[in-house]
């Protein structure tokens, strides 16, 4: 039994580098997850034989218990849900390797240990895997709106947060040079645990695709850091592959922001700029019926739809794809132009346009999307903003300068489906909205898109 | 069971798991962002290992036990939830004409 261990770990780590590789595309990707689940059932099995495990009740239980709460979470969560999902899930991940780290610091906490690798090891793990559980039960909060999204900042936080940083640092490299002291080590479990809230709570809304991204990351960190401490190489692998993963998306994050981590972490972005609007009044607004929009969309040979945040929030997806299938029906081409950060989460748009069955090659990522703008006849924002704000492109002294957009305002025509002239997350004014060739559809996403694709398939006839 | 001193062998195979992670993870379709973020988290919850260690193995301590316990139904949840979620949402994505 004791050869497996080694070649299930292995077997494992080979089966979770497949899974990622078959990820790159839809058509294998749920071969990529078959390898996942094989690897692990693996690495369970390699870890359930391994001579020193003696006792099984304990773990049969907790298996169980994690099944029966992990398998109804599975079947039941609605898709929009996700990035709330996605967050908690760091949390549970991250929760575990502290836990672990803690137990391992306990049977460590002997003089030998004093100054050793394996006490800067778990230390540096359990401070990673700490603040990611608070941190991400913080951002869990935000996008389940138990809390607002709006950046909770408060006088002298900068340093209040840098103290905290300092004072986890210091116990821990003082637990590690001395891991007899274990009476402090609660306080160091609580000073990380507190770091992970304040790292969250002055980050806005719609950085939560970065933030969600880089947990993520730091949950593979974690991870990893526990397979050093362990002697375990498949946690380091499998780790590794977290961290990075969570890394690159966290960089298409900013990227897609124009913005740096640093930006994103301690910008408190989206409270600062909100009292720039105001005094422009005599610019114009022309605001259309779904009617009017159902007759152009029709006599439309292309169509470029772009979803943002306030499609998820109205759950118009199903009635976006019902217009998508109506377009289609008359022979219009409709493509969907996909935002990196449009939604909660990298790919939330996708998600809920996948699940409202609109086929994957008509979503439309940004780069490409672009150079076909100028060519549609109509563009159709349906809860986006700041992802279609030309001042980001125009406008050196905006908020947003830079940030790439879906250039939406080069289409021929442009119909944008909002419920009132509010600005967007980032409080920006958005000059979309009084182009002479935009229109607005005031009302929610849902009925609007609703009427405009009951318009269309009711036969067009009665509208000519 | 574990060394005090530090390992060369574990840096070695974190920088190439890394590497590597970084070149796979490059190549996933932006499209598929969210089913690959539930797919790494479920990945990530084989610190079922180690918890499955420290909850089992002899002279486990009444404290290893339950933080062990705990850490084994954290895992279990992230593993089951997060490969099934992710098959879930995979499904969805079909392609034209069908």
């Amino acid at each position: 039994m004791g050869v497996f261990v080694p070649f299930a770990a292995i077997a494992a780590s080979a089966l979770f580098i497949l899974s990622l590789m078959w990820m790159s595309h839809p058509s294998t990707a749920r071969r990529g997850v078959r390898a996942g689940e094989i690897g692990m059932v693996i690495a369970i099995i390699g870890a359930l034989v391994q001579h020193e495990v003696v006792n099984y009740d304990l773990i049969i239980i907790a298996m169980i218990a994690g099944a029966a709460a992990g398998i109804p979470m599975a079947l039941l969560m609605p898709m929009t849900a996700i990035p709330q999902r996605t967050a908690i899930s760091h949390a549970f991940g991250a929760l575990a390797v502290g836990l672990i780290g803690a137990a391992e610091y306990y049977k460590h906490a002997h003089p030998e240990y004093a100054g050793g690798f394996i006490m800067w090891v778990l230390m540096f793990e359990m401070l990673l895997g700490f603040l990611t559980c608070t941190a991400s039960v913080v951002a869990f909060a935000k996008l389940q709106e138990l809390m607002g999204s709006r950046p909770v900042s408060f006088p002298g936080q900068r340093i209040f947060n840098g103290a905290v940083a300092l004072a986890t640092v210091v116990i821990g490299a003082t637990l590690a040079i001395d891991p007899t002291q274990t009476w402090l080590f609660p306080a160091f479990v609580a000073l990380a645990l507190l770091f992970g809230i304040l790292l969250v709570i002055p980050i806005g809304g719609a950085d939560m695709p970065t933030v969600i991204a880089l947990l993520n990351s730091y949950a593979g960190l974690a991870a990893s850091a526990m397979g050093f401490a362990l002697g375990n190489k498949l946690l380091i692998v499998a780790g590794a592959l977290d961290g990075a993963s969570g890394f690159i998306l966290a960089l298409v994050m900013c990227k897609a922001m124009n913005r740096s981590f640093a930006n994103v972490m301690f910008g408190g972005f989206g409270k600062v700029i909100a009292g720039v609007t105001g005094g422009k009044d005599d610019r114009v607004v022309r605001s259309a019926s779904a009617e009017e929009a159902a007759m152009q969309l029709e006599n439309a040979s292309s169509v470029v739809i772009i979803p943002g945040y306030g499609m998820a929030v109205a759950q118009a997806q199903h009635k976006v794809s019902e217009l998508y299938q109506a377009l289609t029906k008359k022979g219009v081409d409709v493509k969907f132009a996909i935002h990196p950060v449009a939604g909660r989460m990298p790919g939330h748009m996708n998600v809920l346009l996948a699940e409202a069955n609109v086929p994957y090659e008509q979503l439309v990522n940004l780069d490409d999307i672009n150079p076909e703008l100028p060519q549609a006849d109509v563009a159709v924002i349906i809860g986006a903003n700041d992802t279609v704000n030309p001042s980001a492109r125009d406008d050196p002294q905006s908020a947003i300068a830079g940030m790439p957009i879906i250039e939406a305002d080069r289409a021929k025509s442009v119909f944008v489906i909002k419920r009132s002239m509010n600005a967007g997350f980032a409080g920006i004014d958005n000059p979309i909205y009084y182009n002479s060739n935009t229109q607005m559809l005031f009302g929610d996403a849902k009925d609007m898109v609703g009427s405009i694709a009951k318009e269309l398939s009711g036969g067009g006839s009665g509208l000519h | 069971m574990t060394v005090n001193a530090f390992n060369a062998d574990y840096l070695f195979v974190f920088i190439l798991a890394a590497f590597l992670g970084f070149q796979l993870i490059k190549k996933v379709s932006p499209l598929l962002h969210s089913p690959l973020m539930s797919l790494t988290n479920a990945i990530a919850a084989v610190v079922i290992v180690g918890a499955i260690t420290i909850t089992g193995e002899e002279g486990a301590t009444p404290l290893a036990k339950t933080l062990g316990f705990i850490a084994v139904f954290c895992a279990t949840v992230n593993l089951v939830s997060g490969f099934m979620i992710t098959d879930r949402m995979l499904k969805m994505f079909k392609p034209r004409g069908k």
